[in-house]
């Protein structure tokens, strides 16, 4: 009985397995028109209508089920879309960045050319610290006493002065700014030759003002200011700032022709956005004009 | 164990048929990450599993010409692959007659992993352009994965339309006595 049942199964097996073998070489035997070819088109052309029909049935479950794997790759899309903006943008960042970078370094260009600074041995140096209190009276460079810088040097960018540096170290070097009430700088006007003192304030950063201008002198709103340089011809009393580096500009003057009179002044250099700077390291001729 | 061939002849001939109709009409049409679920391999080792080789063998045989012709394939191909699969699933119950939860599972994942290679190997053998690469190895991959989440829930809904033709298992019978109050052998004893 057992011995039997055996043998059907291997029997039908073997039966099975050969009419399958069968099929595919007559089928692949046979032409386009051949018999299997009929009857096989035959049974989907019965077929054909069933499946459209359940293709329409099951096309609710087939939505819901292809909305799971849309919204699946949707997600993946997305993930892909935010890469790769996320990295187009970080390209954007970063060329944005070099033009504004590469326009400071033009603008420190220019003024160490027209202002004969290159004499100065100017240092270039990123700004890598900034003060965290309003009043950003010091920020810190990336540069200190192994490339020359010494306390006392004036730090300048493209558009002027900037401070002058007040802590030094091998590599990095703090930058006090001219927004520090602290620091007094020989300035004169442009026009005009008036000279006195720019100095911060007690209003603040954004006090700058020149003082000691004698009432004889007229200043005008607009006029532009400058460092004055050593005015002194007594040795040991040099100026820390060559001349000419612009300071800023008038903006306003208050009870003008006295000795009291009070002129406001903008700086040139924008001091909460300093990223490239220049150290001059070296005076010139005493930094006398 | 005898089996109610009549009973279960017309079961398995219409799951057959509403398998290859589901296949073709909505799941090949779900595509999740770049791949389908394909249901004929698991319904062809899930009915071995249930029914034994012989007619695990015979179904994967009707299964399978059943979706050459459907498909306007090579007819010979799918019936030679789901032929195999029936016959082993069934030999695998008959040898050694696994009880764990996660055999159908496994079986399944086996059963979709031969069908897609055993394709690809056909096809290839019977000189027909195969994808091969990494789209080939994804979607290999992909399916088996896919047909392995789906598969538990496949051999059960299979089970379930073939209970009432199958004969009535001993272990079966001893689960439902425990639950509907009956005695267990220990307490007997």
């Amino acid at each position: 009985m057992y011995d039997r049942a055996i043998r059907r199964r291997r029997l039908t097996l073997a039966a099975l397995l050969a009419c399958s073998l069968l099929l595919l070489t007559v089928y692949f035997g046979e032409s386009n028109g051949g018999a299997l070819h009929n009857v096989q088109r035959g049974v989907f052309s019965v077929f054909a209508p069933i499946q459209e029909g359940a293709s329409a049935v099951l096309k609710p479950a087939r939505d819901l089920f292809g909305w799971f794997g849309d919204t699946i790759d949707a997600k993946g899309r997305l993930n892909e879309l935010e890469s790769s903006n996320a990295n187009l943008r970080a390209r954007a960042i970063a060329s944005s960045e070099a033009l504004r970078v590469n326009a400071q370094l033009q603008g420190l260009l220019n003024l160490d050319s027209a202002g004969g600074l290159t004499a100065a041995k100017p240092v270039a140096a990123r700004v890598i610290g900034r003060s965290p209190t309003v009043w950003y009276s010091t920020v810190t460079i990336n540069q200190g006493s192994d490339s020359a810088i010494k306390v006392g040097n004036p730090v300048i960018n493209g558009d002027g002065l900037v401070g002058q540096v007040s802590t030094v170290s091998g590599q990095a070097s703090i930058v006090t700014l001219i927004s520090d009430g602290e620091l007094a700088i020989p300035a004169r006007v442009s026009a005009g030759g008036a000279q006195g003192v720019a100095q911060t304030g007690a209003g603040g950063p954004e006090d700058l003002r020149l003082k000691f201008i004698a009432r004889r002198y007229r200043v005008n709103p607009g006029a532009a200011v400058v460092t004055a340089g050593t005015l002194s011809t007594t040795p040991g009393l040099e100026s820390l700032y060559p001349p000419g580096i612009p300071i800023g500009s008038v903006t306003k003057v208050v009870d003008p022709g006295t000795d009291a009179q009070k002129i406001y002044l903008r700086a040139f250099a924008d001091l909460q956005k300093l990223e490239i700077v220049q150290v001059l390291t070296a005076p010139i001729n005493g930094n006398r004009r | 164990m005898t089996l109610n061939y009549g009973s279960l002849g017309w079961r398995l001939a219409l799951i057959c048929i509403v398998t290859v109709i589901f296949q073709v009409a909505a799941v090949s049409q779900v595509k999740i990450l770049g791949v389908n679920a394909d249901l004929v391999p698991l319904v062809a080792a899930s009915v071995g599993l249930i029914v034994g080789s012989l007619p695990g063998a015979i179904f994967g045989f009707a299964i399978g010409m059943l979706l050459d012709f459907a498909l306007v394939e090579t007819v010979g191909v799918a019936s030679l692959i789901m032929l195999a699969i029936g016959y082993a699933a069934g030999r695998l119950r008959e040898l050694r007659d696994p009880q764990g939860a996660i055999v159908p599972l496994l079986v399944g994942a086996a059963a979709t992993a031969a069908a897609q290679i055993g394709f690809s190997l056909l096809t290839f053998l019977l000189g027909q352009t195969v994808p091969l690469g990494w789209a080939l190895l994804w979607g290999l991959l992909g399916t088996v994965a896919f047909n392995a989440v789906i598969a538990i829930p496949v051999y059960l809904l299979i089970r379930r339309c073939l209970l009432a033709a199958l004969p009535e298992d001993p272990r079966r019978r001893r689960r439902r006595a425990y639950t509907t109050g009956g005695l267990s052998p220990l307490s007997r004893s």
